[in-house]
């Protein structure tokens, strides 16, 4: 195959995906998402398999990094329902204060929110599921009965022999550690910042005395802790609900219907068993789902490869070896999308590099303009573009894009600046035109610095393809945005490690073209050099 | 064949700075005139106002009978040798091919034919040298290549700009040689700058000697040397005579 043609390929492959994600019938499949955490994939699976079971297609988004990304694809209907709390609604989504009036009511914090986001973004929240997940100041249940710990009015009494180790999320938030520390006169001896995974083992293991967890966090029931009761009411309700996009709303009464069914069914006793299989027992999402639906008849017939037993916790070379054909489809995509971005980023990247070089004035300040853009990070620039291009393949490929235009025009533009200036001066002196000087002097004595930057170029692509996965784009970082959000090392692995190698593949791959296109007297091949 | 060149008061400035201020000369059909002078006298830009690199603001420059703006640049230069100091050749291109370059720009059909006899007039063989690359020839072969290049396309008028002002006193020679070989076998029309007085006094008819961007003399060497015009033609011999003494010459 010629290399134009094996070029082409992968970009053929991402502009199809790209075109497939038009605007579809009116009979699309809806399109179920969720943010990455175990318990937003749980419901969202909730959502797909409740779905299905009644005859309607669903297309899975899971994991859609952050708030921001979730609610602003849902808005657009870029997706059209996920689960979402209404805490989170009105503090990251509403940015409205929690007044006096809905303090402890979940009723009226629900109603607020449900009005204002209707209002606003035309985003409609489904009758809450039944339970909610908040703040849970949790201690051990020795701590709590020597100190007879119950509320948090009493941690604050006994706050000066405490230790707390907090997410730091939690810790710099204002309705988090600072909020609470002036509500309630909150005087802790220390606060460390910790991980959330390894929070609950430091409390376990004495490190620390107070943690910040969920109120349906699996490990809350697995450590035997006591969550403090929240008597002044200073965190709002996080009452969760489905949300749905103004299409779903308008367009599919029956998908609404069906999704209502889980209203009021759920509650934190299950939740947190369920979180507990799914983080703790690393029982797959979907047999957990399924058993949820059955257990609650909503379903009859479990599917049967639902039903599977989870795979017990093999070495991780037997677990990468069982996802083979998983990871091979997942890298190939990846690969493709890198692959079309780099080359969209070499047609326009090359020529502006030469333009510049041409033009020389104001050249400092454009190449100076599109490294600054290298400089805001991926996750943002991800979900800046979401309104615009909705979620999947293309926002992502825009931002590759993007960032690959940097390196290659910035190379280009100095390869061809810095081009033996001797030989090209005395192209000129012997009536060689500008373009004649362009194509038989600067640009082959400029390949090989152009080809590094498109190198660099690859190389950071590969990289930042894997954060795509947060605005459902696929590749290698599905396994490590599902492996990141279920506390699960060896799904990361699984996506981390063929991104690693495909990263050094691409650098090599390009490393030898590198090699073929340096001018004749860079190939130090023939050891011609020494003959005299 | 030859061509002869002549300023006629000719004037230029780079951003308000004089360069030339001037300046008047004619060269001779055939000719070979060196410009002497020290580094800023005004030497190379006047060298390159033949080729059109530099557009003087005033005064007029012909080449052979017509004047140099009514050439198109590019064609004009295609008609006009061009040696540079450290020789210009393209590093990535094989010494052939280096010296085929202008025959390739007017499109001649036997480029590489007539690069390999320029070759052979510099006396670097082209079956032995032909296919290398310049960085595999030492410092005075690849400027004798840089001269086979500049007038490989039978150009009857060469520029060379401190050509051989970088070379050791052996290569030196051999380069010498090979300038007065082609310049008897073919033939044409030069202007040489140099810093170097007994390169003007081997290889040039006649020597300018420049400073500040004006001429202070013209004449040969022995001219010059006999009845200085000037205080800094003097000075200039005397301090290049102080020079030879030092080897020991008689």
């Amino acid at each position: 195959m010629n290399p134009l043609a094996i070029a082409a390929l992968p970009a053929a492959c991402v502009l199809g995906s790209v075109a497939a994600q038009g605007q579809g019938p009116p009979s699309a499949p809806v399109v179920v998402a969720s943010k990455p955490f175990g318990e937003s994939y749980l419901l969202a699976e909730l959502f797909a398999q409740l779905l299905e079971s009644r005859g309607i297609a669903v297309e899975r988004r899971p994991g859609l990094g952050a708030t921001e990304v979730a609610f602003g694809a849902l808005r657009t209907d870029a997706i059209d329902v996920y689960p979402e709390y209404t805490g989170t609604g009105l503090l990251a989504i509403l940015h409205d204060p929690l007044d006096a009036s809905m303090r402890g009511d979940a009723r009226r914090t629900f109603a607020h929110v449900a009005r204002e986001c209707e209002e606003r973004h035309g985003v409609r929240w489904l009758p809450p599921l039944g339970f909610q997940n908040g703040y849970a100041i949790a201690v051990r249940r020795d701590t709590a009965t020597a100190l007879q710990l119950r509320t948090l009015s009493d941690l604050a009494r006994a706050a000066a022999s405490l230790t707390a180790g907090f997410t730091s999320d939690f810790i710099g938030r204002s309705d988090g550690l600072p909020g609470l520390s002036r509500e309630y006169g909150l005087a802790l001896r220390d606060v460390r910042p910790l991980a959330p995974a390894v929070k609950y083992t430091a409390l376990a293991e004495r490190a620390v005395d107070v943690i910040d967890g969920y109120s349906t966090d699996g490990l809350l029931a697995r450590f035997d802790l006591v969550t403090l009761v929240d008597d002044h009411h200073f965190f709002p309700p996080y009452e969760a609900a489905a949300v749905v996009s103004p299409r779903l709303s308008r367009t599919r009464p029956d998908a609404i219907a069906t999704l209502t069914l889980l209203s009021s069914r759920l509650d934190e006793a299950r939740m947190r068993t369920c979180n507990r299989r799914i983080e703790v027992d690393g029982a797959p999402i979907a047999a957990v789902a399924a058993d949820v639906l059955h257990d609650l008849g909503l379903v009859r017939a479990v599917d049967a490869a639902a039903r599977e037993t989870p795979p017990a916790r093999s070495g991780l070379l037997a677990f990468l070896w069982s996802r083979r054909t998983q990871t091979a489809w997942l890298a190939l995509h990846h690969l493709a999308l890198v692959l079309a971005a780099l080359a969209a980023a070499v047609l326009v990247a090359l020529p502006l590099g030469l333009l510049l070089e041409r033009a020389r004035r104001g050249a400092g300040s454009v190449i100076g303009a599109l490294g600054l853009l290298q400089t805001i990070p991926s996750i943002a620039l991800l979900a800046f573009m979401i309104p615009v291009l909705g979620i999947g393949v293309r926002p992502a490929f825009v931002a590759l894009w993007l960032y690959a235009l940097y390196p290659i025009a910035r190379n280009t533009y100095t390869g061809v600046r810095d081009a033996d200036i001797d030989a090209v001066a005395a192209c000129e002196a012997m009536g060689a035109t500008a373009r004649q000087r362009l194509f038989w002097v600067r640009l082959p004595l400029a390949a090989p610095v152009i080809m590094a930057g498109v190198r660099t170029a690859a190389v950071i692509s590969v990289g930042a393809a894997t954060l795509a996965a947060f605005i459902g784009a696929g590749g290698l970082g599905e396994p490590i945005v599902t492996g990141l959000a279920l506390a699960d090392s060896r799904l990361v692995l699984a996506g981390a490690i063929p991104a690693a190698l495909l990263a050094l593949l691409v650098d090599g791959a390009l490393a030898f073209v590198e090699r073929a296109v340096a001018p004749a007297h860079l190939r130090a091949s023939d050891g011609a050099g020494d003959r005299r | 064949m030859s061509l002869a060149l002549q300023v006629e008061d000719v004037h230029h400035a780079y951003r308000g700075v004089p360069a030339l201020t001037g300046v008047s000369l004619h060269v001779p059909a055939g000719a070979v005139v060196a410009l002497v002078g020290e580094s800023g006298s005004g030497k190379t830009t006047l060298l390159r106002c033949f080729n059109r690199l530099v557009d003087p603001d005033r005064g007029t420059v012909r080449v052979g009978d017509r004047d140099a703006r009514t050439f198109d640049p590019v064609q004009l230069r295609r008609r006009i040798g061009y040696v540079p100091q450290n020789g210009g050749l393209l590093p990535h291109w094989t010494v052939r091919r280096n010296v085929a370059l202008v025959p390739r720009l007017t499109g001649a059909p036997d480029a590489e034919m007539a690069a390999d006899a320029a070759l052979g007039h510099v006396g670097l063989a082209p079956d032995r040298f032909g296919d290398r690359l310049p960085r595999e020839l030492s410092g005075g072969q690849r400027q004798r290549a840089a001269l086979a290049r500049a007038f490989a396309a039978r150009q009857q008028l060469i520029l060379l700009d401190e050509a051989f002002g970088a070379l050791d006193a052996i290569s030196r020679g051999e380069a010498h040689e090979a300038f007065e070989r082609v310049r008897r076998e073919i033939g044409f029309t030069a202007v040489l700058v140099t810093h170097d007085l007994a390169e003007a006094a081997r290889l040039a008819d006649r020597t300018a000697v420049m400073r500040a961007g004006a001429i202070e003399q013209v004449g040969t060497v022995a001219e010059l040397r006999a009845a200085a015009a000037t205080p800094y033609v003097r000075m200039l011999f005397e301090r290049a005579q102080a020079a030879s003494a030092a080897l020991g010459a008689p």
